[in-house]
């Protein structure tokens, strides 16, 4: 045990910061960068090509499809140096660390050398539709159709929740193609040309203003068989690919509020006194320490286990649901220490440019996106604890046949 | 970065998790904590055989000249099995105080027949209710007062004793138990297989140690590591026990593990068995490498192992139902032995408190 980098990822650090600090500004705090509105867009497809003709984007993929050929630990020494520069990654977060993966894996050979690289020096961008109206957690319930028009497929549906659609030139779709089997075998994966006629997105209004999420239609939406990822009727097992890199690439980075409340209680004075002597404060301070000092560990833990060879378990579903109730609790707490003023937010008044109170708003967004706290503990109790799974009334029921409320 | 034990510890670990499996079976501490006397001689002499008590030893000192990183392979088994012997007082404490403070006499007389097992030593602090600091203080060599709890204090041979010396600053003394001036007696605790004693000096000779307030903290921060895993180890087979229960339990025509509610909780308990695994590991790796960050390394591990044991003991015995109340079950095993870890080397405000003064001074 011990926290050395081997020499040729310490050689590989020092590369990235003096890249990173003649490249990039430096933080001064902690606060999250915004990626609401074209102009944020803008910059950071900047960022990313920038990055990108450095050699540093999509370290870990092979370099025949735009990566590094790096390894995963390459990956967090470059995280944890890029943490201390303001720069913008979220807007491709979703295409890099979910579709890619899936692309990688189930794509034809053409397919991947076409559009892998574009996708790696952030000339596309991606977005993964697989959420629907009807279908949340349970995603296999999903009725989105596509059909057969000679050899090619068109789509006819809705869905949601699809984060940067109205950025995106592609995205990973899956769809119903046979409603006559049971609702998981009759789901396939698909590429999707997203600037066509046929696609329509529409921003959804989140209750703390934003607009981050789309509502994306499919009216006759036309995509080439040479598109289709996996076997016709496979797509439940590419999904569950991306979703698994989903909850890994957001493992590493998932917010939990914590730094931002280590430095307001380092920082802010209330009543007289700083807050860091106040007993109640450095109680709770200890708490969500020990959680979130055990999601760092867990997460080098895990990046061990990959470095010896072994693949990552549940600690993306851990990091996830702890991070999420933790940021949602912190900013909760946080208001509750200002006192009255604590429902105020407004940048030039409350601390941390108001951070907490946008929290407040946007943390229960977090706690839903990318699987519920309940589909997380579902996944901890049924694939790591083994337990049995619920008794499910849709069992061996052709996808037409099973029941749905009303609307 | 390197966050596993090496092949060699792991195979320690499976050495000593089928050892205990044969010889640490809950009878043993069932009857352990049913006696009077509270821990297994035959358990300690074979223990003892194998050299875990010698592992931290140097060689030139009848030790193994191993290094902490087996010590917690070790600990996360006694953690598991609940084994009723005094290790946790003797190694991580005594054993660790006298190599470290001790004067070369005392180290050459003591460490020795500490790693034979000849010697069993502990550690008293708390004077009564609260976590006040010392009061009691030496004079000419001689210290008075009454100290309880002292875990294992009916057993051991010698102690560690925090208090001030003529000056006032608080050190380590060591006192033999079985020396004049010494009375003890065992009292009525929530884990009697880990005995606790009140231990009473009537100007009983001891010896100062080269440690104060500061080497002392270290000394602490060491320990906790280590009870961290005899933590996660109980709270592992406290959460595998509930497991197994609810799987095999049917009500309402299904097996119990298979509700929501139930399943939600195993996850809950599995999270914060995690947490505290990892915080444990980081706290292992941390005292290793002797890092600059062991001090909130330590109170971060201790913080989330007594959190973790209280949590899952406690829901362990929920998920039994009515079964998970009676003596004949094993779930107050764990919840009993996750209130005595809980207490030993302070509790959680305690260690809260440290935790938050290292995390606001670190920069």
């Amino acid at each position: 045990m011990d926290f050395k980098d081997t020499p040729e990822l310490a050689s590989f650090r020092s590369d990235v910061r003096s890249w990173l600090e003649a490249n990039a500004e430096r933080r001064t705090d902690k606060l999250h960068m915004g990626m609401e509105g074209d102009a944020a867009f803008q910059e950071a497809k900047a960022w990313y090509q920038k990055k990108a003709r450095a050699g540093f984007a999509c370290l870990t993929w092979p370099k025949e499809y735009g990566g590094a050929g790096l390894t995963p630990l390459h990956d967090v020494v470059w995280t944890q140096e890029v943490e201390h520069f303001k720069t913008r990654d979220a807007h491709f977060v979703i295409g890099i660390g979910n579709c890619g993966p899936a692309i990688m894996h189930f794509a034809k050979e053409e397919g991947k050398r076409e559009l892998l690289p574009r996708m790696a020096s952030a000339e596309d961008v991606w977005c993964q539709l697989f959420s629907e109206p009807g279908a949340g957690s349970d995603v296999a319930g999903l009725r989105t159709r596509a059909e057969r028009e000679g050899s090619d497929w068109t789509l006819n549906g809705q869905k949601i929740w699809t984060s940067g659609a109205q950025y995106s030139d592609y995205g990973v779709v899956l769809t119903r193609t046979d409603p006559t089997v049971s609702k998981y075998r009759g789901l396939t994966l698909f590429m999707l040309d997203m600037r066509q006629p046929g696609v329509e997105v529409r921003p959804i209004k989140q209750m703390d203003g934003g607009g981050h999420f789309n509502e994306v239609f499919f009216h006759d939406a036309h995509v080439p068989d040479s598109y289709r990822l996996g076997d016709v009727g496979g797509g439940w097992t590419g999904a569950l690919t991306v979703l698994m890199s989903e909850r890994l690439a957001i493992s590493g980075v998932q917010p939990t509020g914590f730094p931002q409340f280590l430095d307001l209680v380092k920082s802010l004075e209330l009543n007289g006194q700083p807050l860091a002597s106040d007993p109640i404060v450095r109680d709770r301070l200890a708490s969500w320490y020990s959680q979130y000092a055990g999601l760092q560990a867990l997460y080098k833990r895990m990046l061990t286990a990959v470095a010896n060879g072994g693949i990552a378990g549940a600690e993306a579903s851990m990091g996830k649901l702890v991070g999420a109730v933790m940021n949602q609790e912190i900013a909760n707490y946080s208001c509750q220490l200002f006192g009255p003023a604590g429902v105020i937010q407004d940048s030039a008044i409350s601390p941390e440019r108001a951070h907490f109170q946008e929290q407040v708003l946007f943390s229960p967004g977090v706690r839903l996106a990318g699987g519920t706290d309940e589909v997380m503990r579902n996944i901890l109790a049924e694939q790591v604890l083994g337990l049995p799974q619920e008794p499910r009334a849709d069992k061996g029921m052709a996808f037409q046949d099973i029941p749905t409320g009303p609307g | 970065m390197n966050f596993e034990f090496s092949e060699n510890q792991l195979l320690i670990r499976d050495q000593a998790r089928n050892f205990l499996t044969q010889e640490c079976a809950p009878p043993i501490v069932r009857a352990a904590l049913e006696s009077d006397s509270g821990y297994d001689r035959t358990l300690w002499q074979k223990i003892v055989e194998l050299g875990w008590t010698a592992i931290n030893i140097p060689e030139s000192a009848g030790g193994l000249g191993l290094s902490c990183l087996e010590l917690c392979v070790i600990a996360e088994e006694l953690g598991r099995s609940l084994a009723p012997v005094p290790f946790s007082s003797s190694v991580y404490l005594a054993t660790e105080a006298i190599k470290q403070f001790a004067s070369n006499e005392q180290r050459s007389y003591y460490l020795p027949k500490l790693a034979a097992g000849e010697v069993i030593g502990t550690w008293a602090h708390s004077e009564g209710l609260g976590t006040a600091a010392a009061t009691a203080q030496v004079m000419d060599g001689k210290l008075s007062g009454s100290w309880m709890p002292v875990p294992d204090g009916d057993t051991a041979d010698i102690a560690l004793f925090t208090a001030c010396d003529a000056a006032g600053e608080v050190r380590l003394f060591l006192a033999d138990l079985t020396g004049p001036g010494v009375a003890r007696a065992v009292l009525p605790s929530m884990d009697p297989s880990r005995p606790q004693a009140q231990v009473t000096l009537n100007e009983a000779p001891v010896h100062a140690m080269n440690a104060g307030a500061d080497d002392l903290s270290a000394l602490l921060d060491s320990a906790a590591v280590l009870l961290a895993f005899e933590q996660i180890g109980g709270c592992q087979a406290a959460l595998d026990m509930g497991i197994e229960y609810t799987k095999q339990r049917y009500a309402f025509g299904r097996p119990v593990a298979s509700f929501q509610a139930i399943k939600h909780k195993f996850a809950d308990m599995y999270v914060a068995l995690e947490l505290a695994r990892a915080n444990a590991y980081y706290g292992a790796c941390a005292l290793a490498n002797d890092a600059p960050d062991l001090p909130l390394a330590a109170a971060t591990a201790r913080v989330s192992a007594i959190d973790a044991y209280y949590l899952v003991s406690k829901e362990n015995i929920q998920a039994h139902g009515g079964m998970g109340f009676t003596w004949e079950f094993d779930c107050h095993l764990y919840y009993r032995r996750a209130q005595l870890l809980a207490g030993v080397i302070g509790t959680l405000p305690v260690w809260k408190e440290k935790l938050s003064t290292r995390l606001l001074e670190a920069a």
